[in-house]
């Protein structure tokens, strides 16, 4: 398990490494053609910051080779806002008084139908709050079931599960899973989850390996920028990243790095990171792992999104509503958090267009599945 | 002209074969398709709607003279291959498949062992199986014992655009083969496929390389030409290199003289 594995990264010393990373570092991490975990170290360092460019190239390179002239386009949907944890920066924590809405059959029907109206998708990624009773193993197999029929491809960003119930969604058509650990810091991990199942950082640190050994096809793994120290952080995803790879290795995997926006929850993020230094770690992480996908969500800003989808990211939201309901049936529920890109999908479309690449709709078949 | 390539009863003008990923818009790939002057294209199920009879990437291919190559990509196993295969000919309407299995997604390295099983299944299925392989020549004979219409090893991995990287796997697999050998993958520049067709490969599978390139027209139509110069050169015989230029001032053979 890959809380065992951790136990070799000390925190602070994988910060000190980070900040000792010179120039030559980087250089060698530029010319490595199997770039390993110290390399990253060195392109994730302030000490690349000067290589911006080169990175950005080869990082562009890499995913060209991979992906192509390329964006996979899926899009999120809320189920329920209902949640028993209490993290302190999310909008769904259970402590903020609002109504609490949990999706039923007929209702995730007009939600998918509506979805369709939008645009041709057909990635999907289930979204819901951690609430085992109201939105449990049974009522995620459900809405497996109905959303099947609108879309070939199923992912979900739910609480985490035991290998069974990952087993058994899958052979039910659920084809990823989502999951963010938020921060790798064990003792500081705490402090953002005090309450609920999410509180227990080595259950859900370990997901990962449920999921692996459940036999999913895709495995999300994420971070959210602005509880720790960022370098540090996304350098430790990486190595669970490798991890992952090394031990399931018939699976794909994509990562997801967001910055803590604004919610209901008035949280401020402890550490700030700017356009600049996002794009640094999303060319570090795309030149370290060529065929992981790497998203970019509606959470950040158009030009921002515009630019970067050449250079390194592989797969976008568009159009995403981050409340249950949000699509047909509650157009007005409580946000998980304020998006920044609010084009239509059609509109990001065609963005993406404009850059001489294509959106992809379609890239699975359920048939597959 | 060249000699005509036939693979599963069907023959081919052209020695170019192409994919379909990877372009910037299904316009442009059908550019690049008419300009290569290809007669067989290959499409990832999963992309298509099999549902749809107006899916915009199928109808960007679809063209009188071009044989459609369903792959399997995407699929882990023998038994996920089988059942794709036998979805891809419902859909498709051909016995046609290239049967990929890469279960890792790093290299997209096929998985050989998965792969025989799979097309001695699909070829008993009636399926026209073009296994995507390693440049592995005993794997090739069991592919040819196991009913497979053409071998597909690779030159390099998938993307990487190198070249002949398995050059001297690649030499032992066309001198042995009964099958006509595809050199997939890999294959980054005109000189490469070209190299390819003049060491007696039977023809060449290229997407990346022309999805990619600044202009991918252009690069489909120089593809085209290289092709077509390197299995004339072939056919034309090419002489021996000269491999010891200089002759050794004391010959080893004066002994006899």
């Amino acid at each position: 398990m890959f809380s065992e594995e951790l136990q070799k990264y000390d925190w602070n010393t994988v910060t000190a490494e980070i900040a000792c990373k010179t120039k030559a570092d980087v250089m060698r991490a530029l010319s490595a053609r199997y770039p390993d975990i110290e390399d990253f170290k060195a392109l994730i360092s302030p000490a690349a910051e000067p290589f911006l460019e080169e990175m950005a190239a080869m990082s562009r390179s890499k995913t060209m080779r991979r992906f192509g002239k390329t964006i996979s386009m899926y899009i999120p949907m809320y189920l329920t806002n209902a949640c028993t944890n209490s993290c302190v920066y999310c909008g769904f924590n259970r402590h903020n008084q609002f109504p609490r809405v949990v999706l039923k059959p007929e209702e995730i029907e007009s939600e998918c139908k509506a979805v369709k109206e939008l645009a041709p998708f057909e990635n999907l990624l289930i979204v819901t709050g951690e609430h085992p009773k109201l939105a449990g193993v049974d009522y995620l197999s459900e809405a497996i079931a109905l959303c099947r029929k609108h879309f070939q491809n199923i992912s979900m960003e739910i609480m985490p599960l035991d290998e069974a119930s990952y087993a058994r969604l899958a052979k039910e058509g659920l084809n990823g899973v989502v999951c963010f650990q938020e921060t790798y810091h064990r003792e500081n991990y705490k402090i953002y989850h005090p309450a609920g199942m999410k509180s227990n950082f080595e259950w859900r640190v370990n997901g990962f390996d449920r999921m692996g050994a459940a036999g999913l096809h895709k495995i999300g793994l994420g971070i959210l920028i602005g509880l720790e120290d960022w370098r540090t952080d996304i350098t430790m995803l990486a190595i669970h990243l490798q991890y992952l790879k090394s031990k399931y290795w018939r699976t794909r995997y994509s990562v997801n790095f967001p910055r803590l926006r604004p919610s209901k929850s008035g949280f401020q993020p402890n550490s700030i990171m700017d356009d600049r230094r996002l794009a640094q770690a999303i060319f570090a992480l795309r030149i370290f792992d060529e065929d992981v996908d790497i998203s970019l969500s509606t959470r950040e800003k158009p030009h921002f999104r515009d630019n970067m989808l050449s250079l390194g990211v592989s797969s976008m939201s568009a159009g995403s509503k981050t409340d249950p309901g949000g699509y047909a049936t509650y157009p007005q529920a409580l946000e998980q958090f304020e998006v920044s890109d609010d084009r239509t999908p059609r509109e990001v479309a065609e963005a993406i267009r404009a850059k001489d690449y294509e959106p992809v709709w379609k890239d699975w078949d359920r048939a597959l599945d | 002209m060249n000699k005509e390539l036939e693979i599963g009863g069907r023959k081919f003008g052209s020695r170019l074969f192409l994919g379909t990923g990877k372009f910037s818009s299904d316009e442009l790939m059908a550019k690049a398709i008419e300009a290569s002057g290809t007669e067989m294209v290959t499409v990832a199920m999963k992309r298509v709607d099999m549902e749809r009879e107006d899916d915009s990437m199928l109808e960007h291919i679809l063209r009188p003279g071009i044989q459609l190559l369903p792959n399997t990509s995407g699929v882990r196993d023998a038994k996920e291959a089988v059942f794709a295969a036998r979805m891809a000919r419902e859909a498709f309407g051909t016995d046609f498949i290239k049967l990929e299995i890469h279960p890792e997604p790093r290299h997209l390295l096929a998985d050989g062992y998965e792969t025989l099983i799979a097309t001695e299944e699909l070829a008993k299925l009636g399926f026209k199986v073009l296994p995507y392989i390693q440049a592995d020549p005993v794997l090739c004979r069991r592919l040819e014992e196991a009913g497979a219409a053409a071998v597909m090893p690779l030159a390099a991995p998938i993307g990487s655009n190198r070249g002949l990287v398995t050059r001297e796997m690649l030499e032992i697999i066309i001198s042995q083969s009964k099958l006509p050998v595809v050199i997939d993958a890999g294959i980054g520049a005109p000189s490469h496929a070209a190299e390819a067709m003049e060491m007696g490969a039977d023809a060449v599978l290229v997407n990346t390389a022309i999805a990619v390139a600044g202009d991918p027209v252009k690069m489909a139509e120089a593809f085209n030409m290289a092709v077509i110069a390197g299995r004339e050169a072939y056919e034309a015989g090419l002489p021996a290199a000269i491999t010891h230029a200089a002759a050794a001032s004391s010959p080893l053979t004066s002994f006899l003289d």
